[in-house]
């Protein structure tokens, strides 16, 4: 194996060849501003933006004019909730959410609480998995908007997204949802789900950097926004902003070939996590998965080492790019606040790893994955001390431990 | 995170790495940390006379903690007791170039010692009493 291995694609994609074809003559050749409307310039870039924009919608099941391009999904996450909170202030202040959410929903839901908004944060259960019963009995008269993300990007926890559109619609509250690991990788269907906001990112699927899109439900109900960025009142009026007409290209390409490779790129991402898995417990005793082992994204494994600390492990597989809690916290040294969430014990919180397998990893990449994680592992138990004293048969949660 | 050739090689070649006879009158064993916190140091000394002769380590931590308690037992080897606990977190500081997020480890470190040290005294003077 020659340098390191990718094996993070919760955190970002490579852009597919294919996806790289299209957007290129939209850099130079086709140059036009989508918004120009009295030449040909103009018209070429805005075709191409349509065209990206019915494939972005068949990705979802959405209608054309559903999707508002973005910067990509934190910004979206933005618009979506702060401009439903702004549009819907009247009608209540009150958001549900879940304390697993990506740092774009809890962060936005913690500005709109300094702006006297009401957030209820909910603990999902230990394998990252929110009921519709529980969601429904944080419902208030003044709920008006519950955001839940469809799968978890530290986890790959998949929630029942169905039943809690399905409650969302009967109560008459609006369902945003963070499909950001989603979209692209498992079926994803906005009327099905009963979805009325949703996120996506290009470079989750083989797209490019920069450019995302928010699905809004334009029927039953027609959400409305108060926009985030004033400006020349582009994207209906909801995202001003001259158009990224090549990242929207890509984008599209991207959704369009994630649509089409959907079921041939999850068999294969998940074929080679269940056998990086099969592997490693083979080898290992004491290793967890954290998540929902029957619901979980198709190439995401997130395992807890027990004994053995996080980011010594990560030091010690210098050849396999991993993550330790998620991509944007992983300089600091807190444990993820997903596992926290989850009820995960922080000692093993610290020793996670998210290990991810996506469409150019191969059988042998995930054979080597297993075998270097595996030495890795043996090597810091014989250097740990709790491991140790677990031999010797010492129960952990009794000892009297010096806190620092 | 960037980490020093000396952190990177105490963590690939960790010295003095294992466990001495903890229930022994001549070793005094410090375990400090916590498993919630993200690192646990057991740090052992075997003690002839006044002289600490064997040093071992098992550290459950970061490679800045793994490589701090190395490092503590290199320097333990040869010294007095009076000797080991004027060791201080900022000479292991300097020596591996720890960052400032990862002083705590030196600290860790440095209590692991005196633990250590203060373990083997109470066993004597449980002995002399």
């Amino acid at each position: 194996m020659n340098g390191p291995i990718y094996l993070d694609y919760q955190a970002t994609t490579p852009v597919d060849p294919r996806v790289l074809t299209a957007m290129l003559p939209y850099f130079s050749d086709v140059f036009g501003n989508a918004a120009s409307r009295s030449h040909p310039f103009g018209w070429k870039a805005e075709k191409a933006v349509d065209n990206a924009r019915a494939q972005c919608a068949a990705l979802i099941g959405a209608h054309e004019k559903e999707i508002v391009f973005t910067s990509g999904s934190t910004e979206a996450i933005n618009l979506a909730l702060k401009g439903v909170a702004k549009m819907y202030a009247s009608k209540g202040k009150h958001i549900i959410t879940s304390l697993s959410e990506h740092k774009a929903v809890l962060d936005v839901a913690k500005h709109l609480e300094k702006e006297g908004y009401e957030v209820t944060y909910l603990a999902p259960d230990e394998k990252g998995r929110h009921s519709a019963e529980q969601i429904e009995a944080a419902m208030r008269e003044d709920t008006i908007v519950v955001s839940i993300m469809w799968a978890n990007n530290e986890i790959g926890t998949i929630q029942p997204i169905h039943e809690i559109g399905k409650l969302c619609k009967e109560r008459g509250v609006l369902f945003m949802c963070d499909g950001t690991q989603a979209a692209g990788k498992i079926p994803v269907d906005v009327n099905e789900a009963g979805v009325d906001l949703l996120c996506a990112s290009g470079h989750k699927i083989y797209g490019p950097k920069g450019v995302g899109f928010l699905y809004v439900r334009r029927k039953n109900p027609r959400v409305r926004l108060v926009a985030q960025m004033d400006g020349g009142g582009h994207e209906r009026g909801m995202r001003s902003g001259t158009l990224n007409v090549p990242g929207i290209v890509g984008l599209g390409a991207a959704a369009e070939v994630a649509r089409l490779d959907l079921d041939s790129d999850a068999e294969h991402s998940a074929s080679l996590r269940e056998r990086f898995e099969a592997r490693v417990f083979k080898a290992l005793d004491q290793v967890f998965i954290n998540g929902d082992e029957d619901n979980r994204l198709p190439g995401c494994s997130n395992l807890s080492f027990a004994y053995v600390e996080g980011e010594s492990l990560i030091m010690g597989i210098p050849n396999l790019a991993v993550s330790s809690g998620s991509a944007c916290t992983s300089a600091s040294l807190e444990p993820s606040h997903v596992l926290q969430s989850m009820g995960v014990g922080d000692e093993l919180a610290h020793s996670s790893i998210r290990f991810g397998f996506g469409r150019l990893t191969t059988e042998e990449e995930a054979d080597y994955a297993a075998d270097e994680i595996i030495r890795a592992v043996n090597k810091l138990r014989e250097l740990s001390p709790l491991y140790e004293m677990a031999q010797e048969g010492i129960d952990l949660s009794q000892v009297n431990w010096t806190g620092h | 995170m960037a980490y020093s050739d000396k952190v990177l090689d105490h963590y690939n070649n960790p010295r003095n790495v294992g466990s001495l006879n903890k229930d022994s009158n001549s070793v005094g064993t410090g375990i400090v940390g916590a498993p919630e916190c993200g690192d646990v140091m057991k740090l052992q000394i075997e003690v002839e006379g006044d002289r600490i002769v064997d040093a071992k380590f098992k550290t459950f931590g970061c490679g800045s903690a793994i490589a701090s308690s190395s490092l503590a037992t290199e320097w333990l080897r040869g010294k007095t007791l009076e000797e080991a606990t004027a060791i201080s977190n900022t000479e292991i500081v300097q020596e591996l170039s720890l960052p400032p997020v990862k002083i705590h480890c030196s600290v860790l470190a440095e209590d692991a010692i005196k633990a250590a040290v203060s373990d083997f005294k109470r066993k004597h003077s449980e002995e002399e009493a």
